[in-house]
């Protein structure tokens, strides 16, 4: 076990670096002197020598390229031009709101994703199948702001229940930060609920055709146990996994929902940046969803060894 | 000549045949329905759109639906149904160009790839590895910010974000029969690769590339919509769904019906593409266990 994720680990590094280089050279084919922004206007040719000198503006890429890694590697992704806070502090502030939102959304996608598959998977081929299947269609095609937009028309403007945006810590005040992300993660959820009643649905069909179920039938035992106990136990493993990769889609779903929102997140974080033009931002935010995504499908990888005990020799 | 036209005509007859198979799955129908009624209205927009688009009108603003405007008016008076009908417009072509972006590109690499194998298939794979690694939308952002905010723009991120999919997707199929008797056959026979890709290995991974790329424009309608939401797409006045949706936020409380039929004619597209992907992989690619 320890050596399958020690190897898994190995594979990954590549994969990063080469998502630094490109995310690297992703700024640096940007038209436009960084120098030159930063002296603002009318600058002294002084000024933008020093700037240059200053950042390693003058070296030649490769070493730019690995003093900016070694800086990543001990956390130092520059300094925002907007905030003028170090972008390692500004993601360790708003990464936990994300986590936070997608979690509370991952829970809201498992508690309607599982049972909606598991019927339309018993009920397979009938109008009930059907109409989840088609539901579960509609929530992908759902997009994610236009929800919320809908959400906030209806429990903030109309009925006046819940606030329209913003965002209380959950240090701060339990209840009111239950207030504040309650819609987000609904609408974080709807598209992950969608895609784990697909995949909880295809997974249970699978099962249900396999030889222990009917063994199971036939020794007499009740449906719901052969269900319950057999097929689910056995149909929601690619479920674990799927559930897992897609936290990580829920990261770029958060993008648009905590705009919407006016969240301080992680999403937004990119948002921000991308406005501000604070491109070290940028490229700080894109470099961590890909060690976000790559940690994640380590950890899909290592619960599906757990939870198949085929694979675990 | 009719000895050797018979096994030719086999496998047409049965192309023939997943293509009728296809043509009368429910979702295909509905969904094929909704995408052409869509494109129709992207084409005969000026035909339908009862005022322009972009006409603002200060004695109109935020007028709440009426006869005269189905949907009501916008914050500059402009009508909200005729915005709706051009908006299909920046809407398809962004789906249907970037998906022929990911295809142009990602479809030759991955037979590429998985043909050659060897350094050449390294390299491909990993850096498909790596852009699979940072999520789609945040990855299309951060190119569509980079080339500038543009509805061109918005395409060509959206497209090669989607890239990596298609190569991944390929070279997998390929993979997969690089190694049949009839690919090994034809490379006995002295048949050059470009020939034997062309004609024996991509016609053999087409229905998987179809089936992904009818997904995937329900995809990348749904991320120039975010892109524009986000101010990286259309630029205004040029209607644009996404744009509109975002333009909506601030008078919720005055026009709600602004924020309503963008929403609905992006759902009814998008819905549309996946109710059609869903129809062609039942019908055209090999039932799987379990779909």
């Amino acid at each position: 076990m320890l050596s399958f994720i020690l190897r898994r680990l190995l594979i990954s590094i590549p994969t990063l670096l080469l998502v630094s280089v490109m995310v690297f050279l992703l700024l640096k084919l940007l038209p436009g002197d960084p120098a030159l922004a930063l002296a603002g206007q009318e600058p002294d040719p002084e000024v933008i020598e020093f700037i240059r000198a200053k950042y390693g503006l003058d070296q030649p890429l490769p070493v730019q390229y690995v003093t900016w890694l070694g800086g990543i590697l001990q956390g130092d992704f520059g300094t925002s031009i907007r905030t003028r806070l170090p972008i390692g502090e500004m993601i360790a502030e708003r990464l936990p709101v994300t986590l936070q939102l997608s979690l509370q959304a991952m829970v809201i996608a498992l508690l309607i994703g599982i049972p909606a598959g598991v019927v339309a998977a018993i009920k397979r081929g009938t109008f009930i199948d059907y109409t989840v299947s088609l539901i579960g269609l509609g929530g992908l095609s759902i997009p994610s702001f236009w929800l919320g937009i809908m959400l906030i028309l209806f429990f903030a403007v109309s009925l006046g229940w819940l606030p329209s945006g913003g965002y209380v810590s959950f240090v701060e005040s339990p209840i009111d930060n239950l207030r504040y992300t309650l819609l987000p993660s609904l609408v974080l959820g709807t598209a992950a609920a969608a895609i784990v009643m697909r995949h909880t649905r295809s997974s249970m069909i699978s099962v249900l055709k396999q030889d222990f179920i009917r063994t199971a039938r036939a020794k007499g035992l009740k449906e719901n146990i052969v269900v319950i106990r057999h097929a689910l136990r056995n149909g929601l493993i690619p479920v674990v996994t799927t559930s897992t990769l897609h936290l990580g889609e829920l990261l770029s779903g958060a993008v648009l929902t905590e705009q919407v929102f006016g969240i301080p997140g992680f999403g937004k974080m990119i948002v921000d940046g991308v406005f501000s033009r604070d491109y070290a931002v940028v490229q700080a935010v894109v470099m961590c969803s890909a060690v976000i995504f790559i940690l994640l499908s380590l950890i899909a990888d290592i619960a599906y060894v757990i939870l198949s005990p085929r694979l675990r020799s | 000549m009719s000895d050797t036209a018979a096994p030719l005509a086999a496998p047409r007859a049965a192309r023939k045949s997943g293509i009728r198979r296809a043509l009368s799955h429910p979702s295909t129908i509905i969904g094929g329905t909704l995408v052409l009624f869509f494109c129709l209205v992207a084409i005969f927009a000026p035909l339908i759109a009862p005022f322009d688009p972009t006409a603002s009108n200060w004695g109109l603003v935020r007028q709440a639906p009426s006869a005269a405007h189905w949907f009501g008016t916008d914050d500059l008076g402009r009508d909200v149904l005729s915005r709706v009908i051009y908006g299909a417009r920046a809407s398809l072509a962004a789906g249907i160009i970037a998906v022929a972006i990911a295809i142009a590109l990602g479809v030759p690499l991955g037979l590429i790839a998985g043909y050659f194998g060897g350094i050449v298939d390294m390299v491909i794979s990993r850096i498909t590895d790596a852009l699979l690694a940072v999520p789609f939308l945040v990855l299309a952002i951060a190119l569509a910010a980079f080339l500038g905010a543009s509805l061109q723009n918005a395409m060509i991120a959206i497209g090669v974000s989607a890239t990596p999919i298609f190569i991944r997707l390929t070279r997998g199929q390929v993979l997969s029969i690089r190694n049949e008797d009839y690919v090994t056959a034809v490379r006995a026979l002295g048949v050059r690769d470009r020939h034997i890709i062309m004609s024996h290995i991509l016609p053999n991974v087409l229905a998987p590339i179809v089936v992904q790329g009818t997904i995937t424009m329900a995809v990348a309608v749904l991320a120039e919509a975010s892109l524009a939401f986000l101010g990286l797409g259309q630029r205004p006045p040029a209607p644009s769904w996404g744009s509109m949706l975002d333009i909506s936020r601030q008078f919720l409380t005055e026009a709600p019906w602004m924020s309503v039929w963008p929403g609905v004619a992006i759902i009814a597209v998008v819905l549309g593409f996946n109710l059609l992907g869903d129809g062609l992989n039942d019908t055209l690619t090999p039932q799987q266990d379990g779909d």
